[in-house]
């Protein structure tokens, strides 16, 4: 068991900064923006870059939250996951909804996350911010805005903690000595 | 997640954790009901089957449409209209359900621990509906989850079932959910439906009508289930209403922040005065909607497999 750091908190702070910085490019006026975390890890993630951009674009940006768990492909495979509050941030109807999560992996949660995005209405269109890419993708889904690209191997995992939840930020790979 | 059983056969086998976990699921669940789009597909491609041995109306269409809500295929297998008239013993009437791939099978049977008999014979997922006196875990899942909801705890409550105690399987499904989750438990009623053996499951017991709704935080009122009585067990309905009924001389002396409970069909009138049940310390009809929330919560989660995530995580 040897763990690595992937991102300090001097980086992971950087990388969403840079990430808002790349939202408000790709869209001109804030005003149509609506950020949803995917439990868990996306949450506080939402949160803080719903911070940035209502400071650069000088406008309160709206945040929610997103469970997935009743929307996976592989409920029967697994112990069920703890089902976590769902909160939109009104209608989403007509809205750019940035996804937000914190890392992307096979994709499978990005997947569900679209799906249950349609039962609240339907964007104009949905982007996808995640702080790491690891790979191994299963599904043909691809991030919008990436903090940090990180080649892993499958059976490793990547461990963001975050001041809100872990009371430290930083990113680290862990692994898991399990054969690949 | 806590959960790892594949059945949901008694509220006496699960830890206070295990009930908290369904209860917190449920409160999600719950949340489902109130978007625009009430369904889910976390049952999608799964069958389930109601299979219920004795007649019931109100769980069966809890349980219904909680499985359509998950996007299950619902199969409704009555007494009535079933083989079961023409001799077929449960277990083949089971495994015929599961020969037509019924992944969970929902039975209430008059006979106590037909679910867990069965949950030994098939491969489905079993959920006990209600098995005779013994238990209806479901009922006393939304019961504690409605209390909580309004008292934002259950451990320190003082709540009070009055009525048919000793036919009653929602009583006992109640008192072990409660008593688990560290709530006091008053019983009262006619004493030949109390009977004191009751007490070494920890509750109290009392005759005394005034005593037990007093300091009550919840009042749960049961139904006199005159079809679960060989005999008559007190001398008249009359007398039952003026000795244990829920009247206003009564509900005048009780907490003013009490909660009326009652797992219904009620009989207006006889357990409880017709307008009580309508006033603004009754919770009965929560009870219903809460009901359809702990019925999917349920579903959902003994749907689930057996197996940890895999190393890699879920992202």
């Amino acid at each position: 068991m040897s763990d690595s750091l992937l991102l300090d908190a001097a980086a992971l702070s950087r990388a969403l900064a840079r990430i808002a910085h790349e939202i408000v490019e790709r869209n001109e006026s804030g005003a149509d923006v609506v950020l949803v975390g995917v439990q868990t890890g996306g949450v506080h993630l939402a949160k803080r870059l719903a911070t940035n951009l209502s400071g650069l674009w000088q406008t309160p940006v709206p945040c929610g939250v997103l469970d997935v768990s009743m929307h996976r492909d592989d409920l029967a495979h697994h112990l069920a996951p703890t089902v976590h509050p769902t909160q939109m941030p009104g209608d989403i109807t007509g809205k750019t909804v940035v996804l937000v999560d914190d890392v992307l992996f096979s994709g499978r949660t990005t997947r569900a996350a679209l799906d249950a995005l349609n039962d609240f209405g339907r964007p104009r269109r949905v982007q996808l911010a995640v702080l790491v890419d690891r790979g191994h993708r299963e599904l043909p889904i691809k991030a919008d805005f990436v903090g940090k690209n990180i080649p892993t191997r499958a059976n490793e995992r990547v461990n963001v903690k975050l001041q809100e939840t872990d009371g430290e930020d930083g990113v680290w790979l862990m692994k898991n000595g399990a054969p690949a | 997640m806590i959960w790892n059983r594949p059945h949901l056969l008694d509220i006496e086998s699960l830890s206070p954790e295990e009930i908290i976990a369904v209860l917190d699921t449920a409160r999600q669940f719950k949340a489902v009901g109130e978007r625009a789009i009430k369904k889910v597909p976390a049952l999608r491609g799964k069958t389930v089957v109601n299979l219920f041995v004795e007649p019931s109306t109100r769980t069966r269409i809890s349980f219904e449409l909680a499985a359509i809500r998950l996007s299950a295929d619902v199969i409704n297998f009555g007494a009535e209209a079933s083989s079961l008239k023409k001799g077929e013993t449960l277990k083949d009437t089971a495994r015929n359900l599961e020969a037509l791939n019924a992944d969970i099978i929902i039975i209430r049977h008059s006979a106590t621990g037909a679910p867990h008999f069965l949950s030994r014979v098939v491969n489905a997922h079993i959920v006990n509906a209600g098995d005779g006196a013994h238990e209806h875990p479901t009922q006393a899942l939304l019961d504690t989850f409605t209390i909580r909801e309004h008292k934002g705890k259950i451990a320190g409550l003082n709540v009070t079932i009055l009525g048919d105690i000793l036919y009653s399987r929602v009583a006992r499904s109640n008192i072990w959910a409660l008593l688990k989750l560290g709530a006091k438990v008053t019983l009262c009623g006619p004493s030949t439906l109390v009977p004191r053996v009751f007490e070494q499951m920890g509750c109290r017991v009392t005759y005394n009508v005034e005593e037990a709704i007093a300091g009550a935080d919840v009042i749960n009122l049961l139904r006199i289930q005159h079809e679960r009585q060989r005999k008559t067990m007190f001398p008249s309905i009359g007398e039952y209403t003026a000795l244990f009924g829920l009247n206003h001389a009564r509900f005048a002396k009780t907490k003013p922040d009490v909660l009326i409970m009652h797992p219904g069909p009620i009989n207006r009138g006889v357990e409880i005065a017709s307008d009580l049940a309508d006033c603004g310390r009754s919770v009965i009809l929560e009870q219903v909607t809460n009901g359809l929330a702990i019925r999917m919560a349920v579903l959902y989660l003994i749907n689930g497999g057996t197996a940890a995530p895999e190393p890699g995580g879920l992202n």
